[in-house]
């Protein structure tokens, strides 16, 4: 039951390709996050999905009926768009019942969708106000609210949150994800921050450019992206990237060679590589210690400290001038300027050619 | 209330009027003049017998000669002031005037007939309004007849204009479609386009519609006005695209989508519109005239000008008719020109 299949989907504008070719296959009931930086075409995906945009090639099936020439209304789908687009000369009841008055639904059953509706968002009170006399959480509500009463089979999400405050923002993902732990549907949600996609997701599918780069669970993504671009859009902050090259001589230990002369060893069972091979190691903030300058992989200066209070950062300029984030527990005395050294967590390394980006993980 | 009058009291001399207060209220009150000097003028004429509007000079209010009935005369004499000779201060009656002898006659001595030189006796009169003037309007002329032709085709027209340009603002403003621009930059190209240059093929047109003599041939070829779409179209590419597409999910019809999201949200543009074309259209002269030639089809506008004969013009009737004739416009005005400056707030939106 609503499972959404999207096969080779094309967009042009004029010459310009905007979606290059897109496979996606989300299954019945899961939580699926569009995320990318601005302008990789996320929004655009939804809303060929939706069918407010036209495909240029490819299919869209939805319960394995491909719904290419289907218009918006008749494919089952609701969405929830950026700006909420609440009619702002009708009541919120009015807006809700919008919809429904469409499918021809009884007044009576419209009635009771609404109350149901109403009570579970929490907005009963607001039914007969105006969207603009609602605040921003409210109105977020009432545009949910207005997806939710017309039970479809699959809820499309465009960037929900980006115009609420943090604390707010962070209030109604949560709302959101209880949302879908209560409904059961197939929910694709697109934004462009990487967090609000690890903590809500299912599955997180990472586009860039018109691409979907890799698709697959939060943590999936987290520990083995697919390429440099995943690996460092996914994890805050920033995964750390450093430029070498592999030694790997016959039946010896492999290693890393930085640039700075540094070097340190890699798992050939792990990787796959090649002597010679230059590469891009990735390691995140967390999987770096510091240690005393001698016994360690890399040396650097401390440029920025940021205290949290529960844990600190550092962004630490390495030997060779490549930006090093560093995260540390607690609270930290390291001064600003200190040179320190860095240990790196030789299991959770990253190795990526450097030619293709793609992963060099086995 | 007070504030109000604080502010429109407001003075830049403190205790007395410095000179720029002076000049200001000089200023507004020039202005006044200017504009409501001739509205008042032309009320207050509205209200003259014929013979009063014809008199030299004119006066501002509108007087009547006091008549007295004396004994052993059938009818009513003007009555004069005798103002020299041994009847001065007297009142007395005109019986005739011969030359430049006027013959009156006293109430105390009906019998009694003085001759004196007219400017021995001056009139005697009161401010007495002619309200025949606006009765004649219903009695001799068919004056609910031209404000039905009016009302009607103001109605008619401006209900059909608002709908055929709303609809036209709809298409250019929310819908990309080849040649867009081009339809565009073409109606509001007929901007520069004066109206005289058109006369004659819309004439012709409208003739072959046959639609002459009919109120539909006034209504018809006005119902599309470049002003209108373009108003409407600038105002609707301020509604978000996203409150349509949401429509769209909502399954809501393209018309519905026009009809229940577009013209409410459009209501301040439509608003204007329509004031705007209700003025033109009570207005309107010249199409009219060339449209419609039976009396019985004319408009007020027309019926105004059909006072005006070749010899003579029958002023007190016509400034009656142009006073109600002002009157609708002017109150639909007063009611309607809020909506200009408000707008609904954009509220929908973030």
């Amino acid at each position: 039951m609503s499972r959404l299949v999207l096969r080779n989907v094309r967009k042009n504008y004029g010459g310009l390709e905007v979606i290059k070719g897109v496979d996606l296959d989300i299954a019945f009931g899961e939580f699926c996050v569009f995320v990318g930086p601005s302008g990789c075409g996320k929004s655009t995906l939804l809303k060929m999905i939706s069918g407010l945009e036209p495909i240029s090639e490819g299919e869209i099936a939805i319960d394995d009926e491909v719904v290419n020439d289907v218009p918006p209304a008749d494919r089952g789908l609701a969405m929830v768009f950026q700006s909420y687009a609440l009619y702002p000369h009708m009541s919120v009841r009015q807006n809700l019942s919008f919809g429904l008055e469409n499918l021809n639904t009884p007044k009576a059953a419209i009635a009771q969708k609404i109350a149901e509706v109403a009570k579970m968002l929490q907005i009963e009170p607001l039914l007969n106000r105006r969207p603009g006399q609602l605040s921003g959480g409210q109105r977020q509500r009432v545009a949910i609210g207005r997806a939710v009463v017309r039970e479809p089979k699959i809820f499309l999400f465009d960037e929900p949150l980006s115009n609420l405050d943090a604390e707010l923002r962070v209030e109604m993902r949560g709302e959101i994800a209880r949302l879908h732990r209560r409904l059961g549907n197939t929910m694709i949600y697109v934004t462009h921050d990487q967090v609000e996609a690890m903590t809500m997701a299912d599955k997180i599918a990472v586009l860039r450019s018109g691409k979907v780069e890799q698709f697959g669970a939060p943590l999936e993504l987290y520990n083995n992206p697919a390429n440099v671009f995943v690996a460092g859009f996914i994890g805050s902050p920033k995964m750390n990237f450093f430029q070498g090259t592999i030694h790997a001589a016959d039946g010896q230990e492999a290693f890393v060679q930085f640039n700075s002369g540094e070097r340190i060893p890699v798992s050939r069972e792990t990787f796959l590589v090649s002597h010679g091979l230059p590469v891009t190691l990735g390691i995140r903030p967390g999987h770096v210690t510091l240690g005393p300058v001698d016994a360690t992989d890399i040396k650097g200066v401390v440029q920025n400290i940021e205290q949290l209070g529960g844990e600190s950062h550092l962004y630490i300029n390495a030997a060779d001038g490549t930006p090093t984030a560093v995260h540390v527990d607690g609270q930290t005395e390291i001064a600003l300027g200190d040179t320190i050294g860095l240990k790196l967590d030789t299991g959770k390394i990253q190795l990526f050619s450097r030619d293709t980006g793609g992963t060099l993980r086995r | 209330m007070g504030k109000i009058f604080t502010f429109l009291t407001r003075t830049r001399g403190i205790g007395r009027l410095h000179w720029t207060d002076w000049a200001s209220y000089a200023y507004l009150l020039f202005g006044i003049v200017i504009m409501f000097g001739p509205v008042l003028w032309l009320v207050l004429s509205s209200f003259k017998s014929e013979a009063e509007l014809q008199r030299f000079p004119p006066t501002f209010l509108p007087y009547a000669q006091e008549m007295i009935s004396i004994e052993g005369y059938d009818k009513p004499l003007p009555l004069f002031e005798i103002t020299n000779g041994e009847f001065a201060g007297k009142q007395a009656g005109q019986v005739r005037r011969i030359g430049l002898v006027s013959q009156l006659v006293r109430p105390e001595a009906p019998k009694d007939l003085i001759k004196m030189p007219l400017a021995d006796r001056k009139p005697v009169e009161r401010i007495d309004f002619a309200f025949e003037n606006y009765g004649d309007l219903f009695k001799r002329f068919d004056f609910l007849r031209y404000l039905w032709n009016s009302v009607f085709i103001t109605t008619m027209a401006t209900l059909i204009m608002l709908l055929v340009n709303s609809m036209a603002a709809f298409a250019l403003s929310k819908y990309h479609f080849r040649g867009r621009s081009t339809v565009l930059a073409m109606i509001v190209g007929t901007l520069m386009v004066p109206q005289t240059v058109v006369l004659v093929p819309l004439f012709l047109i409208t003739r072959e519609l046959g639609m002459l003599n009919s109120l539909w041939g006034v209504i018809i070829p006005g119902a599309a006005t470049p002003t209108g779409v373009f108003l409407l179209r600038q105002y609707m590419l301020t509604i978000p695209d996203e409150i349509l597409d949401a429509a769209r999910m909502d399954k809501a019809s393209e018309w519905k989508i026009f009809w229940r999201i577009v013209l409410p949200l459009s209501a301040p543009a439509i608003a204007v519109l329509a004031i705007l074309a209700i003025m033109w259209r009570w207005n309107d002269f010249l199409w009219p005239l060339i449209v419609l030639s039976q009396n019985d089809k004319f408009t007020l506008q027309l019926a105004l000008n059909s006072f005006q004969g070749q010899l003579t013009t029958q002023w007190s009737n016509l400034l009656a008719m142009t006073v109600l004739v002002l009157v609708p416009i002017a109150i639909v005005f007063a009611f309607l020109q809020k909506y200009i400056a408000t707008g609904i707030a954009s509220t929908g939106g973030k």
